[in-house]
């Protein structure tokens, strides 16, 4: 089923014509910034020298470092009048970074959540419990527009509160909940101490921070529902801009809205598909804030092959952000491939925490995970054992050594917004 | 008396090695009126595991998994020792020659008797040979 199937499945001249006239108007949107105009007087690039789609590799990068440095509305492309809606990121760094929509650009995002949601096998009738943080946090009014102009019956849950939540999915009959892995995980947990199962439940989307396949395995056991992957930023509107279908295999990066590219993070070059780096995007269709090759900091790869449902380009599931990527004694550490090990082990319980100290001048990496009561013998020995084979796994995939410390379980942190499960405490180089 | 008569149920409980799990674990215990006959820590590293003899394994067990305790039951013998020389040797000697193996004991000295408190590799077995070897069981008084 598609929501827009013209859209969704364009492809060849026609898909390149639409790409190359949305890039032109981008370009030209962007040109009414004086951040844009400064940028490309220096690079020595005008608009007019983008004649083809691929042209777009001679444009200069725009980072999150300037989109900071333009708070509050340095970036906007149209009368601050004309926004009428401003969302923030996070700013865990500094400023945080403002987003502004016209009414074209909310029009725009609604209607790609909306083929999301008829993706993954929604309809219109269907209740959608919208369990994110509502409020500047992008995931909440993203989802909840979309939920209902494609006509499901929208519950702004919010996030807390997890027994309510549970309460309402069974009172209402909720068909589909949107969360991010972790709280999702956490309610999985509420619901077995408690008793309950959820058996309206049938769809999981689940985003906002990097999850493994293993987490995948455990929600949809857990949870007994399909779960799909949901990518999005704030900068490119929020959620929304790359999503799953139900063959679960890579997201579409919608292509009549984003452009995107992948490149080397350290040169910038572009790579080829197939080639693992960090993703460009350049919107297509964003009014109130253009923005041109915008560096994500997210890793993944561009897929080359297609897809059974006949919608277009994929890209691989994001491995984590390049700023979540921890370097251990030179070697690259995504905390997704540290929950895709330990959830893929029976043995231990779902919840972990990383901490990286910095010990004579070396790092060490340690990972806290909950014991299982089930798998508790009672014998020393057997947790001797299963913390072994713990860090054999964890070395067998990340190829390194780590401390593994086996905790009581329900003694880690839950999350109910975005996980934050690392923990650095390597002070500078000295 | 049967073989399975002197099978114990020792309290195994998992205990990161942090201040105040210890202590938490003994008041709870107090609350529900449990006696602590004997106890040890066995401990590696950043964990451990607490093993206790309880007078109601039960209610320990039940008291301690509702507080969040990682809690199981493991089987052991407690053999009677004489509180003189040689009174290990006895019943150390009785097990080796039946080729069992003694993984972990403790021990504890009651108002009448010391207790040699041992987990064997084949706990059944091990009871029939001291028995046979005149060696003396002991029966933990549980309610």
């Amino acid at each position: 089923m598609f929501w827009d199937e013209k859209m969704e499945t364009l492809r060849g001249k026609d898909l390149e014509a639409l790409q190359l006239k949305r890039l032109k108007w981008t370009l030209a949107q962007a040109m009414k910034v004086p951040f844009y105009r400064g940028l490309f007087r220096e690079a020595g690039i005008r608009p007019a020298d983008v004649k083809a789609v691929d042209d777009v590799e001679k444009l200069p990068f725009t980072r999150k470092k300037d989109l900071r440095e333009g708070y509050p509305f340095g970036f906007l492309a149209v009368p601050r009048q004309k926004v009428v809606r401003i969302h923030t990121t996070s700013g865990t760094t500094g400023k945080p970074t403002v987003v502004g929509y016209t009414k074209r650009d909310l029009a725009h995002w609604a209607d790609l959540i909306a083929r999301n949601l008829t993706m993954v096998g929604l309809r219109e009738g269907d209740v959608f419990q919208n369990a994110v943080n509502y409020g500047l946090f992008t995931g909440g009014l993203g989802f909840h527009y979309g939920g209902e102009l494609m006509g499901l019956t929208v519950i702004p849950a919010g996030t807390g509160n997890t027994k309510r939540q549970i309460e309402m999915i069974n009172d209402f009959g909720v068909d589909a909940i949107h969360c991010t892995p972790s709280y999702a995980m956490h309610i999985a947990e509420v619901a077995e101490e408690i008793g309950a199962t959820m058996p309206t439940l049938t769809t999981g989307l689940f985003g906002a921070e990097p999850w493994s396949e293993s987490m995948r395995t455990e929600l949809e056991r857990k949870l007994d529902l399909s779960a799909f992957d949901s990518y999005g930023l704030s900068e490119m509107y929020g959620p929304g801009v790359a999503f799953e279908c139900p063959e679960k295999d890579g997201l579409h990066i919608w292509h009549d809205c984003y452009l995107v590219e992948i490149i080397d993070p350290e040169t910038g070059e572009t790579l080829g598909a197939g080639e693992r780096g960090e993703m460009v995007i350049t919107p297509l269709v964003k009014e109130a804030m253009p923005l041109v090759r915008y560096r994500t900091g997210d890793m993944t790869m561009l897929r080359e092959d297609g897809c059974a449902c006949g919608r277009g380009q994929k890209i691989s599931r994001i491995l984590g952000r390049a700023d979540d990527m921890l370097v251990i004694r030179g070697i690259n550490v995504f905390p997704s491939q540290i929950e895709h090990v330990l959830l893929g082990l029976p043995e231990v319980g779902d919840h972990f925490m990383v901490y990286v100290d910095r010990v004579n001048y070396l790092d060490e990496l340690t990972i806290e995970v909950e014991m299982k009561r089930e798998t508790f013998s009672g014998e020393l020995s057997d947790l001797a054992r299963i913390q072994k084979r713990v860090t054999a796994a964890l070395r067998d995939v990340l190829g390194i050594r780590t401390a593994v410390k086996l905790v009581e379980p329900g003694l880690l942190p839950r999350f109910e917004g975005k996980a934050k499960r690392v923990v650095d405490r390597r002070g500078g180089l000295f | 008396m049967d073989t399975e008569d002197y099978v114990i149920r020792q309290i195994s409980v998992f205990s990161e090695n942090r201040p105040g799990r210890l202590a938490a674990m003994a008041k709870a215990l107090e609350e529900e009126k449990v006696n602590i006959l004997a106890f040890s820590i066995a401990e590696a590293g950043e964990f451990g595991v607490v093993r206790a003899l309880v007078d109601q394994p039960e209610k320990a067990y039940k008291k301690l998994s509702s507080l969040g305790f990682v809690v199981s039951f493991t089987e052991v013998i407690g053999v009677r020792m004489r509180d003189e020389p040689g009174g290990l040797y006895e019943v150390a000697r009785i097990l080796g020659e039946a080729k069992i193996n003694i993984e972990y004991s403790y021990a504890y000295s009651g108002k009448e008797m010391a207790v040699l408190i041992l987990r064997v590799d084949n706990t059944r077995e091990a009871i029939k040979q001291i028995r046979a070897h005149g060696g003396e069981m002991a029966r933990i008084p549980s309610r």
